[in-house]
């Protein structure tokens, strides 16, 4: 059995709100991901997907304050370190994040090579102009990008889909071991959305990259990327398992739920109806007592809101239920 | 009941920029809009399809062709309220569509603005309350409250209260529901429905998504360049592309049952 490259054990993350309320936003989640797997995890907006993500990365910039748990990479542990030091030997090399909305985070005033050459030189500030320059060329043809024309460009040249390009190459210069993709292809259209993936294909294939946590909520996307699902609801995974055990057979009713709600463009299905979950997801900022979903669980017995369920394996995968089975 | 088309547009264009700069945005589109329809507007990004919804909202002037609202030249009145009043638009972005200075009850309430006589105080605050409750929102819940302190899909649902207020007669989304989850999706789907049941409105329907504009519509139009490629009901776009584009735009949807990307080595 190969050895995990990254590993999160039982990790609790919480904002403190300026009133004093502590909102637990990431609560003991654990998983690990071997070399070359790809994990995804959906959920609904405000399910805590984001902030799992800068709690994966060690980058804890108050309001977020970590509460337990660890996050290993190679088994080393990379919480607690200071912030200067997480940036220049973690952030980019071992681990490396592209962002949610990725067609923003360029900035409009400098040239595509000089917002990459300062990814290489934050980490390593002897390299010289023109090795660097080459260095980048070479990267930027290896993913199949017009180098010198995309390199010379200024951002707003460039349309969304080669834009989005450029950040996962720049985010992925340093061949980073893990690679966190949050919602890379929300702001895309289906043509351009396909392009990406399989440059990050690509970059799985070629072993630039080691393995890659994919955050999305688009679920037929996700039966096509990734090796595992797991599913995030109020900070919490429900369940974790194979693709094809989430998406062909859930067992947990919010994941059922959850499949409810998709569509597909396939023929017959024209009138089809998505279902949507009614209601909310709680509020964190109070402790919940019992199963989370409760509220809004169409199956729900009134013993669910009293006690608090664990995770459980239920034929082959993770599952948060005890009615499940 | 065979009523008047809605809009009626005959080569239709629209053009930025001059010489050799010069681009088509939309390149001599022929259609109608029948009334009480919802109609999709499916493709790529850069088509053009917003351009040609803005056409259609009356906040760009085609360069060339005519575009007929309810029969009559869509800039035939001199005031533009006067076709704001009948066509109204769900945009993309929630947050930048409301002003971050100004409570949501507050711009809701200056929909009323549009009107041309301006209902008393408490019966704005009826409507303003009525059209929250279809939106199923409580009033309660977005007392006193500002932009940035709801969810995008709470959010679009404000930008559909304001629909249920100014009851247009037609209604352009332009993707109304790329910036939200799935789960809230269906839920803005549902309310399109209901506004189109409830106050008999024509739907114009702006999307990448074609799995959502079948569901959704009476009718898709495939644009791409700026071309209207292909025009006719859903069932049969799917089933029977005739043009390349829906055929790339089909198969460039990630779907459950269908291979979509093979990966080289694994």
């Amino acid at each position: 059995m190969e050895t995990p490259i990254f590993e999160v054990d039982n990790l609790r993350a919480h904002y403190l709100t300026r009133f004093g309320q502590k909102i637990q936003a990431v609560d003991g989640v654990s998983f690990s991901l071997k070399p070359g797997e790809i994990l995804g995890i959906a959920g609904e907006s405000g399910c805590g997907k984001t902030t799992l993500v800068s709690a994966c990365m060690g980058l804890y910039i108050p309001p977020l304050h970590l509460s337990g748990g660890d996050v290993r990479v190679d088994g080393q542990s990379i919480l607690g370190m200071d912030v200067e030091v997480n940036r220049r030997d973690i952030l980019g090399k071992k681990i490396s994040m592209i962002p949610q909305g990725a067609l923003n985070s360029l900035n409009p005033t400098r040239k595509v090579r000089d917002l990459a050459s300062d990814m290489i030189r934050s980490h390593d500030d002897r390299a010289d102009k023109k090795a660097l320059y080459a260095r980048l060329r070479t990267r930027f043809e290896k993913l199949g990008m017009p180098a010198d024309e995309v390199l010379n460009a200024y951002p707003v040249q460039l349309p969304a889909g080669m834009k989005q390009r450029v950040v996962i190459g720049i985010s992925t210069l340093l061949d980073p071991r893990v690679v966190i993709a949050d919602e890379p292809t929300s702001a895309l259209d289906v043509s351009t959305q396909k392009a990406v993936i399989k440059l990050l294909f690509e970059l799985m294939d070629q072993g630039i990259i080691g393995s890659m946590l994919f955050i999305t909520h688009e679920l037929p996307l996700l039966r096509h990327v990734s090796n595992d699902i797991a599913v995030m609801y109020a900070g919490e995974f429900v369940e974790l398992g194979k693709t094809e055990q989430i998406i062909f057979d859930p067992r947990q009713p919010y994941t059922k739920a959850l499949m409810g709600s998709m569509l597909s463009a396939e023929p017959g299905h024209a009138g089809q109806k998505p279902v949507a979950i009614e209601g909310a997801p709680p509020n964190l900022a109070h402790p919940i007592q019992g199963c989370r979903f409760a509220e809004r669980c169409p199956v729900a017995m009134p013993e669910c809101k009293a006690k608090q369920q664990q995770l459980r394996l239920v034929r082959a995968r993770q599952v948060r239920c005890q009615y499940a089975e | 009941m065979p009523s008047e088309p809605k809009f009626q547009a005959e080569a239709l264009s629209r053009s930025y920029g001059h010489g050799k700069k010069r681009v088509l945005a939309v390149k001599n589109a022929s259609f109608t809009i029948p009334s009480q329809d919802i109609v999709s507007i499916v493709g790529q990004s850069g088509c053009g399809k917003t351009v040609l919804a803005k056409m259609l909202l009356r906040l760009e002037t085609p360069s060339s062709g005519s575009l007929l609202f309810n029969g009559k030249p869509i800039a035939s009145e001199r005031d533009p309220r006067a076709h704001f009043r009948s066509v109204q638009a769900v945009f993309q972005d929630p947050f930048s569509a409301f002003n971050q200075f100004f409570t949501i009850r507050a711009q809701l309430r200056s929909c009323f603005k549009l009107f041309l006589r301006k209902p008393s105080r408490d019966e704005m605050e009826a409507r303003v309350d009525a059209a929250l409750l279809a939106v199923n929102i409580k009033p309660k819940e977005i007392e006193g409250k500002y932009p940035f302190e709801l969810s995008g899909g709470q959010m679009q649902r404000m930008l559909l209260a304001r629909i249920f207020i100014l009851r247009p007669e037609v209604l352009i989304a332009d993707e109304p529901t790329s910036m939200v989850d799935a789960c809230s999706r269906a839920n803005i789907l549902d309310y399109l429905m209901k506004l189109k049941k409830e106050l008999d409105m024509t739907i114009v329907f702006v999307t990448h998504d074609i799995g959502l504009a079948c569901y959704i519509s009476n009718s898709i139009f495939i644009m791409h360049q700026g071309e209207i490629v292909e025009q006719g009901p859903p069932e049969r776009v799917i089933s029977q592309p005739t043009s390349h584009v829906t055929r790339q735009l089909l198969q460039d949807i990630p779907d459950l049952h269908r291979e979509w990307l093979s990966r080289s080595s694994s």
